[in-house]
């Protein structure tokens, strides 16, 4: 008896182990790795229910697959998303973004057809539009104080009439050599306008990170009493990071016109920054403000695109999928929550306590290890 | 016994058991080992206005807290009119007869005024809301507080903060209140406004309702109340007729000692070196927030600000330090003239904050949650808050830089921590206390203004603190400290600055810094 106890004694602590150590770095740091492990999830699981759904083909120096077209298809959103975790690290939150994705599709296609303008300033133009009106969302934000979810309430319901007077309500098609390639080419054996929001990340990333504006804003965001009181100037960040929303709502606009080679006013983008904010939540940030993670919300966007490709993919009724979708988000926050995270922890509380006897040797010899370098 | 016990002889014994209204004997509670209260006794009489004084954590709101069922108390027992009474919230303590008043006006500002009126209790005809009745109440109500001819149909926040605060009151009495609580009520009132107030003080004391009244105005107390009690620490130091106790002793009751007590004499080192003027505040002021004054500040020379709570020390750091825009007067900062000999003065009055920042001012607020620290950013990230924020996002201090600076901050303040990663938020409040002022240091300012810099935190943090701010004045930096905390203020300061009901007092310099001697310029 004693002799055969020990051994599985032993493997029931290592699996318990493992499974505290993991729980251990949810806990310390559970906003960085729950996205992971919801894709991670959330792609395993996809791949037992349709086969071939991790398959990769490289065919005339393109990738295809459904991998490729989770990234294919989730550029838009990743983009709102990044300017919409922006916004949100500020406090605030931009409905907009929906109808400023319809203006600037709808200014790209009106200025194709219309103009013999060469194409980079067409562009240059709906990206403008997009400046315009972040703008617009920012100086009634910052400076006219009101509340940011009806601020750009006001853009979200008239953006679409906007665009619809741009277009004079019909749906404008176009040709753009182009255009046609940032919808739908590739570059590089991946889509070109995967490469182009691949860029717009790094570069958010970059000037968020490499100068103090992250910080500034993060610091706005979570306290702008104490903030002020070291001499930032709330305001004029508030703007911008509206403007920035704006930018990214209107790039996006533009691959979605590409996309299709026409811009239509009622259903470009449509619903697309509930996405967003959803992208942005699911990347652990806070309505309430602070800390933005703009990698992890890219996670998100690939959690919901995952979600929508794997889905149609599995061959289940359309008419199950948003409700299949919505609970499998739901899921994944309830596992985000700190009230099931305290409620896990505490189940797992008297296990630890067998093992912490253990995990005091192991530790201990840790510190050795590293006295001795 | 307890070392009050010869002032308890002077308080009242003839209490007149036939005018009693609230007796409460013996009360006690405590949070979390923390004894909020222990053994208040307390009355107070029909038709009588009775102070509640007591500076930060006597015990005066958890001591109405208690009576208006917030808390449960431990122990103890409180009796109206002869019955007792165990509240269960404030609205049962207001059916039994007791309202209360507090500081910031409990309406709603959205609403009419009748609507506020009756929030509580709507008058009702077929279980729907008959607005006929609810003005004809609301204007009863109003009637009481000798405001006839004000229009209840119109918003609330249409009138001035005075009437406000009345209607307040009126709703607060219309359930047929025996005792009325007023919790700060003239905080933001002007001489007029208070005036009106007191007038209805007077009228519903002679209708033979109790009323307690809190403030910070010992003006006001003199002026209005009959009876004072004074509560410290959590004790009773005892109830005192007004007219027979003098201000002197009222304010050693409040901060627990005696005048008598307290040497005349203290051991102050002033500074050898010829002084620079730093910084120049004159006839600086704002309406309903402190009155004019003057003040000069100079380099290696540490400023305290003294009074007793609502004196208006807050608001003299933050006009000081330019985070409130004075309307009236000139700040002047003044360059190190041994430096640079032909710098011309900054005016500050006009300035933004980070202009003040960049020209050498820096300022360590008193309420270190609500106004310092960013909670979830990193200890890194708040110290360099400041110094990144004057230079302007654009020019990021290289990752190296900070952690070198951090490091040393660390270091030096002794911030007890295992790395600078970890969320300021997690720290003690002594350290996240030094995280501010580590925050400053790396601005190398020229005038520190810290509001209350040992307020809540632990022993040992406390001397380290004021260790930090005595080396820092030797280095030549000015300080201006305002601080509840007198017997440490004459500690460390050459000169003294007395604040009274938002007004400047006095300025005690070099012998003149005592406890004493500003207790008796608070008093007189």
């Amino acid at each position: 008896m004693i002799d055969i106890r020990p051994p599985i004694k032993a493997t029931n602590m290592k699996k318990h182990h493992a499974l505290q150590h993991l729980l251990k770095r949810l806990q310390k740091q559970p906003k960085t790795l729950a996205p992971f492990v919801s894709l991670l999830l959330i792609l395993s699981v996809t791949a037992l229910i349709t086969p071939g759904f991790l398959e990769i083909k490289f065919v005339n120096g393109h990738l295809y697959g459904s991998l490729i077209d989770i990234l294919h298809r989730g550029t838009p959103t990743a983009l709102v998303a990044l300017g919409m975790a922006v916004v949100i690290g500020t406090r605030g939150i931009d409905l907009s973004v929906g109808a400023v994705i319809a203006i600037s599709g709808a200014v790209t296609a009106v200025l194709t057809v219309n103009t013999d303008w060469p194409v980079w300033i067409v562009i240059a133009c709906a990206l403008g539009s997009g400046l315009v009106c972040g703008l617009w969302n920012g100086l009634l934000v910052s400076i006219f104080n009101i509340q940011p979810i009806v601020a750009t309430l006001i853009l979200m319901v008239a953006g679409r009439g906007i665009a619809q007077m741009i277009t004079e309500g019909q749906i404008v098609t176009f040709h753009s050599t182009v255009l046609n390639a940032i919808g739908n080419e590739f570059f590089l054996a991946f889509p070109i306008r995967v490469w182009i929001v691949l860029g717009m990340i790094i570069l958010t990333i970059v000037v968020m990170r490499k100068t103090s504006l992250g910080l500034f804003i993060e610091a706005v965001g979570a306290n702008v009493r104490a903030s002020r009181l070291v001499g930032i100037e709330a305001r004029l960040l508030v703007l911008s990071a509206y403007m920035f929303s704006g930018f990214c709502a209107a790039l996006s606009g533009i691959i979605i016109a590409a996309d299709i080679r026409g811009a239509d006013a009622n259903n470009a983008g449509l619903w697309l920054e509930l996405d967003a904010i959803l992208a942005v939540v699911l990347a652990g940030a806070s309505l309430a403000g602070g800390r933005i993670y703009l990698g992890l919300t890219i996670i998100g966007v690939l959690i919901i695109q995952t979600l929508t490709t794997a889905i149609l993919t599995s061959g289940l009724p359309v008419q199950y999928n948003l409700v299949v979708k919505a609970t499998i988000i739901l899921a994944v926050l309830l596992i985000q929550s700190p009230t099931t995270r305290q409620w896990l922890a505490k189940r797992f509380q008297s296990k630890r306590g067998q093992n912490a006897k253990k995990e005091q040797n192991s530790t201990s010899s840790q510190n050795h290890g590293r006295a001795d370098q | 016994m307890t070392p009050h016990s010869n002032v308890k002889d002077h308080s009242r014994t003839t209490s007149d058991h036939s005018s009693a209204l609230l007796q409460i004997r013996s009360l006690s509670k405590s949070f979390t080992g923390v004894q909020a209260l222990n053994a208040v006794s307390l009355q107070v009489n029909k038709g009588e206005i009775h102070a509640l004084l007591g500076e930060n954590g006597a015990g005066k709101s958890t001591l109405i807290k208690v009576l208006t069922g917030v808390h449960p108390r431990d122990e103890g027992d409180i009796q109206l009119d002869g019955r007792a009474i165990h509240a269960r919230d404030s609205g049962h303590a207001q059916q039994l007869g007791i309202s209360t008043v507090y500081q910031e006006v409990n309406l709603i500002p959205s609403m009419s005024v009748t609507e506020n009126l009756t929030l509580q209790q709507q008058e009702k005809s077929f279980g729907l809301i008959n607005w006929k009745k609810a003005d004809t109440r609301a204007r009863a109500l109003l009637a009481r507080v000798g405001l006839e001819n004000l229009d209840p149909s119109r918003q609330l926040d249409r009138y001035s903060i005075a009437i406000q605060q009345l209607i307040a009151i009126a709703r607060a009495l219309s359930s047929e209140a025996k005792l009325l609580i007023l919790d700060e009520p003239t905080a933001s009132l002007d001489a007029s406004e208070i005036k009106q107030l007191f007038s209805l003080m007077t009228q519903l004391k002679n209708q033979g309702m109790g009323i307690i009244f809190v403030t910070h105005f010992l003006d006001q107390v003199y002026d209005i109340t009959d009876v004072i009690t004074v509560l410290r620490n959590g004790e009773c130091v005892g109830t005192f007729p007004t007219a027979s106790l003098s201000r002197s002793d009222l304010v050693s009751h409040m901060v627990g000692k005696s005048l008598d007590d307290l040497a005349t004499s203290s051991d102050h080192q002033t500074t050898g070196k010829p002084q620079n003027t730093l910084l120049t505040m004159q006839h600086v002021g704002k309406q309903r927030f402190l009155h004019p004054l003057d003040l000069t500040i100079h380099a290696g020379e540490i400023v305290g600000v003294a009074g007793l709570l609502g004196s208006g020390r807050t608001e003299l750091c933050e006009l000081a330090y330019g985070s409130t825009k004075p309307d009236q007067g000139h700040i002047t900062l003044h360059p190190d003239s041994s430096a640079t000999p032909a710098a011309e003065p900054t005016s500050l009055t006009q300035k933004s904050l980070r202009q003040a920042i960049q020209s050498g001012m820096g300022y360590c607020p008193e309420d270190r949650k609500l106004d310092g620290i960013v909670a979830e950013l990193s200890i890194r990230e708040n110290m360099i808050l400041a110094l990144q924020a004057s230079k302007g996002w654009w020019r990021s201090i290289a990752m190296s830089e900070q952690k070198k600076l951090v490091d040393d901050m660390i270091k030096r303040l002794a911030i007890k921590t295992p790395d600078m990663d970890k969320p300021v938020g997690e720290l003690s409040g002594g350290n996240q206390q030094k995280v501010i002022l580590a925050r400053w240091l790396i601005t190398h300012p020229k005038l520190l203004i810290l509001d209350e810099p040992t307020r809540g935190i632990d022993i040992g943090a406390h001397h380290e603190i004021i260790q930090i701010m005595q080396e820092l004045c030797e280095q030549g930096m000015g300080l201006l400290v305002a601080s509840s905390e007198l017997e440490e203020l004459v500690m460390f300061a050459h000169r003294v600055v007395v604040m009274k009901d938002h007004h400047k007092v006095a300025e005690l310099r070099g012998s003149d810094v005592s406890e004493q001697a500003i207790l008796h310029t608070i008093a007189s």
